[in-house]
């Protein structure tokens, strides 16, 4: 009897937990096929007409979502791929190469992690503007460059410690340069702490606001979390099937990042358990 | 062989990049704001060295004080929030879900990962009233109570702002909560089982002093991005109404960017900086005074 009565507890429970987690966003995506006039005459939780893509037309063509996705790529792919060669070039050199004054350059990457992007703002600023660089998206790559170089630095220096240094010196007997080491054996193998990694960054790139915000000078620059802050400004009163479709445009990448690359990472944790 | 390990020029090609980037355009820009907070002034008008001055009108500033007691406010109230319903939940998945729980522990980290700008312009129809009422106001009013403004109030609209934050990052916690919980021996807890501990007797007085390292790591971690809480706020009501939820991040940014006093929102830039710090040294020497009591 007790048995029954706690598995029921326990079913109800997780209901309830998953329907917190997951209500809100079905009706975000619910909302995204509903037009005006059932938004302002139907209860909430009525369910739309029709699944017809209109608002998502609308929202792409007319309220210029398409070139603010456009904008986020284009920021977001080319900051993560330098942060990323540069953060596990440094970690390579500072564990695997042996050299004096290595252990205070992997402190002085990570007195950085924790100092607020509020406190590069205003210099970053005043640079950019000297050299001109104001009204291209290149501020905003540069900045988010240097924004994850620390972590991606310091925790890319923790994940070759668990490679042995043995793998390199063989490679080095062999004639192989630590340079093409680095290419040939660290970058593969290490595979899976760079996806773990570049999924971390990814998200952090792509869901800023504080540094697209500052440096982004004109319209035709925002990316998606700038422009969807003034999407209702563009009409005269507030278009909610548009601004709930653009809301799950900017949500897609994110989901899509998040399914295919937690089944990336599981998979990597199998089959290394396989191996080990 | 220990030659080609410390080769040189290695060395300096793939870590100048880095290096360079970081002490550049990081370290010279904290090292020049920390400057800029004693000096008045912008691009246009030029600077002008006024020692402390900055500070000292922060403290007899309206605004600041407010902005430092949102932040404040905001980072204990979440801080708690998150913890507790994190450690809730990975309890949840260590001891009642057991080996069940990977599905509910994806589904629930899943909202950590939407941009806050999204999550707060959802939290905001959620919570509307009017023509285009949310689900929240027509549950109230079914229950049969009145439609509520939530954003025309200060403390309202902080209050769907925590909700939020919650909501969108209790399953992080959850996560790395749960990860401290399974590294508790299951030999501990079976022993203590046959010593007759069940239920919340077992939790408070084996697993909860167990995974006080990892409760700690998530305060630290915690404290560190709510105090630099900008997007949702920012997002949700504009750090409004009025400015009654403004945090010290978004005060900064309109000192120095919207009201070109570059010197001043330095000097917001270093205070927040100093409170990152002091949260942080803080929580950590409690803890080690706790283990040494």
């Amino acid at each position: 009897m007790t048995k029954v009565l706690s598995s029921v507890v326990k079913v109800v429970g997780i209901s309830l937990l998953l329907a917190v987690v997951l209500y809100p966003q079905l009706w975000l995506i619910l909302g995204s096929f509903k037009t005006q006039n059932e938004f302002f005459t139907k209860p909430s939780w009525s369910l739309p007409s029709s699944f017809s893509l209109e608002n998502y037309v609308t929202a792409l063509t007319k309220s210029n979502v398409a070139t603010m996705y456009l904008n986020s790529l284009a920021v977001t792919l080319p900051s993560l791929f330098f942060m990323l060669l540069f953060g596990i070039a440094a970690g390579y050199v500072l564990e695997v190469m042996v050299w004096k004054g290595r252990q205070a350059v992997l402190l002085y990457f990570l007195a950085g992690i924790m100092v607020p992007g509020q406190m590069i703002l205003v210099p970053l600023f005043t640079f950019y503007f000297q050299v001109g660089l104001t009204n291209t998206l290149w501020p905003l790559i540069i900045t988010y460059i240097v924004m994850g170089l620390p972590l991606t630095t310091f925790l890319m220096a923790t994940y070759f410690r668990a490679i042995p240094r043995e793998l390199f010196e063989a490679a080095t007997m062999d004639g192989v340069s630590m340079f093409r080491s680095f290419f040939v054996i660290a970058l593969p193998l290490m595979r899976n702490a760079i996806i773990t990694i570049a999924m971390v960054e990814f998200f952090s790139v792509w869901n800023d606001l504080l540094i697209a915000l500052t440096f982004t000078t004109r319209r035709n620059l925002a990316t998606l979390q700038v422009g969807l802050l003034s999407f209702s400004d563009q009409y005269g009163s507030t278009q909610y099937g548009p601004l709930f479709a653009a809301i799950s445009i900017n949500i897609v990448i994110v989901a899509v990042v998040y399914v295919f690359l937690n089944k990336q990472i599981m998979a990597g944790l199998a089959a290394g358990s396989v191996k080990g | 062989m220990r030659r080609v390990l410390a080769d040189k020029k290695t060395i300096v090609l793939l870590l100048a990049p880095a290096l360079l980037m970081y002490t550049l355009l990081k370290l010279v820009p904290v090292v020049w704001s920390l400057g800029l907070s004693f000096f008045e002034g912008n691009l246009l008008t030029g600077f002008t060295f006024v020692g402390g001055k900055n500070f000292v009108d922060f403290t007899r500033d309206p605004d600041a004080i407010n902005a430092l007691m949102v932040t404040l406010k905001y980072s204990v109230v979440v801080t708690a929030g998150q913890v507790v319903m994190g450690y809730s939940l990975a309890l949840l998945y260590v001891f009642v879900l057991r080996r069940a729980s990977a599905l509910v522990r994806t589904v629930a980290f899943f909202p950590t990962v939407l941009p806050s700008v999204a999550v707060a312009l959802l939290f905001k129809s959620f919570f509307s009233v009017g023509d285009n009422q949310g689900p929240v106001n027509s549950v109230m009013n079914l229950m049969g109570y009145p439609s509520v403004e939530f954003l025309a109030s200060g403390s309202l609209t902080f209050m769907v702002a925590v909700i939020m934050e919650l909501w969108r990052s209790m399953g992080f916690y959850a996560v790395l909560l749960y990860a401290g919980l399974v590294d508790i021996p299951v030999e501990t807890l079976e022993s203590a089982r046959i010593d007759g501990a069940g239920g919340l007797r077992l939790v408070s007085n084996i697993v909860l002093p167990l995974s006080a390292p990892i409760l700690l790591s998530s305060v630290i971690f915690s404290f560190n991005a709510t105090l630099k809480v900008f997007d949702g706020l920012l997002a949700l009501n504009n750090g409004g109404p009025g400015s009654e939820t403004t945090p010290l991040t978004l005060y900064m940014y309109r000192s120095a960017f919207q009201y070109a006093e570059y010197g001043y929102g330095s000097t917001v830039a270093v205070v927040l900086t100093l409170l990152c710090l002091v949260f942080t040294l803080g929580v950590f020497r409690t803890s080690r005074q706790d283990v040494t009591v």
